[in-house]
């Protein structure tokens, strides 16, 4: 594996062993001195085209758990304002000996277009409405780790799929590991045509509710209602939005994922956030170890 | 200077012999000779001048092959391409007549602009170019722009390319007004709100890239309307780089009636399809609008053409400037650098495909694409202006962007193989282009 691009390339194997050892980072993410060696000496660039704070925090503290150095490049306030393309950013990186860049932009395949064009490795922090790989990573062990197995589940991933590369990647991740996926949500974001048989699109919550045994509640973006794509948020909340009341209709069991951040009161209620079936908080620290997991794996540190 | 050189290789005589002679203007179609004298399609050369054979065996000799839909960028954006550069790339591709879209900067929405296009090609003496002037001033899309002023200067039709008429109330006048007009007016179609943000076509190939996308519909809402208005209005429609299924009912509907509507395919829409926005992963290449379709949809283009529904193939040859083409997908511009395959890729989809005779398949790129500007040539008959393409049908090669006269490299054909080339461009009774190489300005060939 020479770069971390999309769920969709990676092949069964290399997923399972990714799972694999983001379990043992997550081991050594319980110790109370969390930093291993195992990267000293190398260097991480986290290039942010596009804010956002939870997932840069994850890869910064990941790398410095693995003991690289760590150079933070966002997009504002930068040399792109100054007419630089986002591959001059990228290639002056490389010049100045960084060993891994990690990408964030609201561009489609912008990390893939910078694989082509470095030698160093480039991991896809999210790319536009493509993929968010390491998402998808921390969902799946998020899952692993509750059930024992992601095989033979049923997982309903609700929401704006239409725009959202959190599904994408957790369509692809899940679907390779033996889950059954239903996409739930209005037509105009879960279009009938958005994925091919075993997958399932369905416009009805209830139905998507009460076969699942994971949830993934995806954001609803504000500028959704403006497009023209759903009536009033409110309408929206009614309709799909995971409530208590929506909940009891589930399996007892089923777990509540969100990639955050959320908007309590339209997808997804407070008592959901912080009630006994969210693992909300858990794919937060997950999220650490899969970053840690992906670093790793490309910058082949020996094992501790 | 070059006028004089021009002048000087004019007086010369030719005779090319041995071709496989293709004129959908006359219909004849067989081997044969052509005598060319002081630019002129001659019956017997006079003997006054001295007289040059060109061995043209296993080769065709079409006249006037034209492309009614180029970018030439200029005036104002010259990085992109020229005129002088456009040329090149038309005479290098086959193209004797090209004609130019007005979306430059500033706009070609005056006569002056016109007239300045017209004349600054002549004094490179290439290929021909004939203006197409904007609909509406500044392509706001608000009031019409003096149309028959810019015909007067030498505009053979009008469009607002690059952007569609949206407002029909300015759509039914341009059409209204095209009546007292001798060229069409050229719809751009696409529906503003329904392509709003899209890079590609919506469908199973968009929503795995996770690229915006919009449905063909976006096209074929406008092409409804305006064959409607062209019921209305009995004015000329001309449809732009038509690719969506329900544009061709839209086209078939309105030729029912006996409308004066027409449409053209582009080279691209006829052999590609959205999988190569996969293909070459995210590369803005493949960045086109209207953007590549499926497989079924461009085979019912592929159907329209060879039954003659669609009766143009024209490339819409849309330059620009590597880095503008580099940056992240949906932030790179649309278009596509096609005058240099154009001719490689009617011939590898249409003719060998065995879908059309070559003559048929000429046709759509010579006398059809006349007819709709409503321009006289009457081919290769004496007295004929001597503009006249050799073509090697068999030829196969492989599409290498940087060897483009054109400034624009930018093209999803690169490294594609296809089937024949031009290998001789003539315009007026002299050689712009042989073997492939553009002969500028046409001296002493
Ligand atoms: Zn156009």
């Amino acid at each position: 594996m020479e770069d971390f691009l999309g769920i969709a390339e990676l092949g069964t194997k290399t997923l399972q062993d990714l799972l694999d050892t983001a379990e043992s980072m997550a081991e050594v993410l319980t110790r109370r001195v969390k930093k291993v060696p195992t990267l000293r000496g190398r260097s991480v660039a986290n290039v942010f085209f596009e804010p956002s704070t939870r997932t840069r925090n994850a890869f910064e503290l990941a790398a410095k758990y693995l003991s690289a150095d760590v150079v933070n490049f966002t997009g504002g306030g930068s040399s792109l304002e100054k007419g630089e393309t986002v591959w001059d950013t990228v290639r002056t990186l490389e010049a100045l000996g960084v060993d891994a860049v990690v990408v964030r932009h609201r561009t489609s395949g912008v990390p893939e277009a910078m694989a082509r064009q470095l030698d160093i490795p480039v991991i896809n922090a999210g790319d536009g409405e493509h993929e968010h790989p390491t998402q998808a990573l921390l969902d799946l062990l998020t899952v692993r780790q509750r059930f024992g197995h992601i095989a033979g589940l049923t997982v309903a991933i609700v929401g704006d799929v239409l725009h959202s590369r959190v599904a994408r990647s957790d369509l692809y991740g899940f679907s390779a590991l033996g889950a059954r996926v239903i996409l739930a949500g209005p037509p105009s974001l879960v279009p009938e045509d958005l994925a091919e048989p075993p997958v399932r699109v369905t416009w009805s919550l209830e139905e998507a509710l009460a076969e699942a045994d994971v949830i993934q509640v995806l954001r609803i973006q504000r500028e959704r209602q403006q497009e023209g794509y759903i009536p009033s948020l409110q309408e929206y909340r009614a309709r799909w939005g995971i409530t208590r009341e929506r909940l009891a209709q589930a399996k007892p069991h089923a777990l509540i994922l969100h990639p955050g951040p959320q908007n309590r009161g339209v997808e997804i209620d407070s008592d959901v956030v912080d009630g006994s079936q969210s693992a909300i908080l858990r794919q937060v620290q997950n999220g650490v170890a899969v970053r840690m997991a992906v670093l790793y794996r490309l910058l082949g540190g020996e094992p501790e | 200077m070059a006028d004089g050189n021009k002048k000087a290789a004019a007086e010369r005589s030719w005779r090319i012999t041995g071709a496989l002679i293709l004129d959908p203007f006359t219909g004849r179609e067989g081997q044969g000779t052509v005598w060319v004298e002081a630019g002129r399609v001659v019956e017997r050369p006079s003997g006054a001048f001295p007289e040059e054979t060109v061995e043209a065996s296993g080769l065709w000799l079409i006249p006037r092959l034209t492309d009614i839909h180029v970018h030439f960028r200029s005036p104002g954006q010259e990085w992109k391409e020229d005129l002088r550069s456009g040329s090149m790339a038309a005479a290098a591709g086959g193209f004797t007549v090209v004609a130019t879209m007005p979306n430059t900067d500033p706009v070609v929405d005056i006569p002056a602009l016109v007239a300045w296009q017209r004349l600054e090609a002549e004094r490179l003496g290439l290929v021909r170019v004939w203006p197409i002037g904007a609909i509406s001033v500044g392509l706001q899309g608000k009031a019409l722009a003096d149309l028959w002023a810019m015909q007067e200067a030498g505009a053979v039709g009008f469009s607002d390319d690059g952007r569609p008429v949206a407002d029909s109330r300015l759509m039914r006048a341009a059409l209204s007004y095209s009546r007292s007009l001798t060229g069409p007016i050229i719809q751009h179609a696409e529906d503003p709100g329904l392509f709003a943000g899209a890079s590609m076509h919506e469908g199973s190939v968009s929503h795995r890239m996770g690229i915006p996308g919009a449905p063909a519909e976006a096209e074929s809402v406008m092409v409804w309307r305006d064959v409607q208005l062209a019921a209305l209005t009995g004015g000329r429609l001309h449809i732009a780089h038509l690719s969506a299924p329900g544009s061709l009912e839209a086209l078939a509907w309105a030729k029912r009636r006996g409308l004066q509507v027409t449409a053209e395919a582009t080279p691209h829409h006829l052999l590609l399809t959205d999988e190569a926005v996969a293909e070459w992963g995210y590369d803005a290449v493949t960045k086109v609008n209207p953007p590549l379709r499926p497989a079924a949809m461009r085979e019912a283009l592929v159907e329209a053409v060879r039954e003659g529904l669609v009766e143009v193939i024209a490339s819409d040859h849309a330059p620009h400037h590597a880095d503008e083409k580099g940056r992240p997908y949906t932030e790179a511009p649309f278009g596509i650098s096609g005058l240099e395959t154009s001719l490689g890729a009617v011939l590898t989809a249409l003719v060998h495909g065995g879908l059309l005779s070559p003559l048929e398949a000429m046709r759509r790129m010579t006398a059809f694409p006349h007819r709709l500007l409503g321009q006289a040539y009457p081919g290769l008959v004496p007295g004929a202006p001597a503009d006249l393409t050799l073509v090697d049908p068999f030829h196969e090669w492989t599409v290498d962007p940087g060897r483009f006269y054109s400034k624009g490299k930018n093209t999803p054909l690169a490294g594609a193989r296809l089937r024949g080339r031009a290998v001789a461009t003539m315009v007026d009774g002299c050689w712009v282009m042989r073997e492939g190489e553009v002969i500028d300005p046409c001296a002493d060939n």
